[in-house]
């Protein structure tokens, strides 16, 4: 964005009397034309949705009684805030959040290490390592669930596990983040290594000959150098991660106490039909997302526009 | 790449290996019940005893609904593909070669909704849907995946097209060729990658989606694989399911494979250049 704010401060010349020239102003309209079937788009899917959902987020609005609706303040919010159901699924969400992206960054290191040193089947890893991400989340998830079922599930009875995973709270966090963890890490590993490939070899040279450890070579030179990659690696996966619904869904559909926020959100809006209450679960999903991409921008320096 | 010693290279051999296993072996997991019997799908054993396509042709029988919700994945993430890179492909143009103000908010904007909790706006759609009747229909869906699939290919494509060195195009004009001549014989072709690059990005996206499609479809008419695959019951209460949607989720999952595997080095340049440098 940066450079967008500063080449569009450059031109621009001739601005005499009525203010453009009509080669600049044909150049606007042209840019607006071009531009205004994307904003559109966008406004009418994300930008209003959201503002209709505010809005019914403040009323009573239940599909089942349609003629009962009216408005009713943030009394929906404060439904929703002293609810232990919301702060359980708020937990779960966090902790999923927290633990999958330190376990990805970990593991992404390590793979886009493998991957930028692999002296064979380099494109065989690179290809593989982009299976989990294009796998279907869906399909992912069930890859998970029938491995750990306690009806079908080989990795049951090929880790002499007591109790099948799926059956209690901890087991079924595990399978949750584990499937996470295995779908998301090549998008980190990816963009690691093409932080790697910025490095010029000299520095690691340089340090080596200095007598600095493999592990100060990494903490000086390796992280502080792809730290722009990994802030925007980081900062992505983190909002997604909290937006957690697929899997979740298919994996323990909330049974064992693993409920996320965007499933609470579903199942209000669609199984409870509670356009109300359901609304104000999204927003505050909203408000959460906006805090988290807010602290990252702010404290941790991530920016994306980056050139 | 010689410097290495050997103690290294053993080290990351094992390491390419670990990757290698890392990333299939889901895969090998998602296969190994499709191929299952009805009898064995129970055993709890990895390997199948006994080897059966039973569940395949199960899942393209007819009255599971699962050609028709192919047909419909197909359909609804090419459209969202091609008008997603020529409303992307317009707008980064513009961004990246006129001047106009309102970029810097066009981008943001864009940046945004890339960060939007599709939970936050599904239900504003349900309802809205519901009353201007887009419920349960391919547009329904189609809009909403474009909407989440323009701030990614605007990223990627003016990533792309700030590469391209655009005095090139004055030059053919210079040796005689007409304004459009020279667009489309040097600057296209340049353009084109990326194109292509965030084309498949996009059909990635849309081709992945559960909560959309879960939310704003209801019957045959729009309902994609992965969620026909979530709807799927075994032919009584008592029958296990899972072989069937073991099936399904192979289907599923090779179109994706193959493009995954043919177009790797464009994936991994478009998730790198569109996300780290914007």
């Amino acid at each position: 964005m940066a450079v967008a704010a500063q080449s569009s401060q450059s031109p621009a010349p001739a601005t005499q009397h009525s203010g453009l020239t009509d080669r600049a102003k044909a150049e606007r309209k042209l840019a607006y034309i071009l531009c205004a079937p994307a904003v559109l788009v966008m406004m009418l899917v994300a930008g209003f949705p959201i503002l209709y959902a505010f809005w019914l987020s403040l009323r009573r609005e239940d599909l089942r009684f349609p003629d009962a609706g009216e408005f009713v303040g943030f009394s929906n919010y404060s439904a929703v805030l002293s609810s232990s159901t919301w702060w359980n699924a708020f937990g779960n969400t966090m902790l999923i959040t927290v633990v999958s992206v330190v376990l990805e960054l970990v593991l992404g290191m390590l793979i886009a290490q493998a991957m930028y040193r692999a002296i064979f089947a380099r494109t065989a890893i690179r290809a593989s390592v982009l299976v989990p991400y294009g796998a279907v989340t869906v399909v992912a998830a069930f890859a998970w669930r029938l491995a750990f079922d306690p009806a079908t599930g080989f990795a049951v009875a090929l880790f002499n596990l007591d109790t099948p995973p799926l059956t209690t709270h901890w087991g079924s966090m595990f399978v949750i983040i584990t499937a996470e963890v295995w779908k998301t890490t090549p998008f980190i590993a990816l963009l690691l290594l093409g932080g790697l490939a910025l490095i010029p070899d000299d520095l690691y040279k340089a340090a080596k000959m200095d007598g600095a450890t493999a592990w100060q070579r990494f903490v000086k030179i390796t992280l502080p150098l792809i730290k722009p990659a990994l802030m925007v690696a980081v900062l992505f996966r983190t909002l997604d991660a909290f937006r957690i619904y697929d899997s979740l869904f298919i994996i323990t559909r909330g049974a064992n106490d693993t409920q996320s926020v965007s499933l609470l959100g579903y199942e209000q809006l669609v199984n409870r039909l509670n356009l109300g209450l359901g609304s104000a679960v999204s927003i505050l999903i909203f408000v959460c997302v906006m805090i988290i991409a807010f602290i990252f921008f702010r404290f941790l320096g991530a920016s994306p526009e980056r050139r | 790449m010689d410097q290495y010693t050997r103690n290294q290279k053993i080290l990351w051999a094992i390491g390419t290996v670990v990757v290698l296993f890392y990333a299939l072996i889901p895969v090998a997991w998602i296969l190994s019940p499709s191929l299952k019997t009805p009898e064995t799908i129970g055993d709890q054993s990895f390997f199948p005893s006994d080897v059966t396509f039973d569940n395949y042709s199960a899942v393209f029988e007819e009255g599971l609904g699962f050609n028709r919700a192919l047909l419909n994945s197909i359909g609804i993430a090419l459209i969202t593909t091609v008008l997603a890179l020529a409303f992307a492909s317009m707008a980064a143009y513009a961004i990246t070669r006129l001047e106009f103000p309102g970029k810097t908010l066009i981008l943001a904007g864009a940046l945004a909704v890339s960060m939007f909790p599709a939970i936050s706006v599904v239900g504003g759609l349900f309802n809205v849907w519901r009353v201007v009747g887009l419920y349960d229909t391919w547009p329904g869906l189609i809009l909403p995946y474009l909407s989440f699939a323009l701030p990614l290919s605007i990223y990627t494509l003016s990533a792309f097209f700030r590469e391209i060195p655009w005095d090139l195009e004055k030059a053919a004009q210079m040796d005689g060729a007409t304004g459009m001549q020279a667009f489309r014989r040097v600057i296209l072709p340049l353009a084109m990658p990326g194109v292509f690059t965030a084309g498949i990005l996009a059909f990635i996206a849309a081709w992945n989606d559960f909560l959309f499609a879960n939310v704003l479809t209801s019957t045959d008419a729009a309902r994609t694989a992965p969620v026909a695959l979530s709807f799927f019951r075994g032919a009584s209460q008592f029958t296990d399911p899972s072989g069937a949607i073991a099936a399904g989720a192979v289907v599923v999952t090779i179109p994706i494979l193959i493009m995954v595997l043919i177009f790797q080095r464009r994936i991994v340049s478009g998730l790198t250049s569109g996300a780290v440098k914007g």
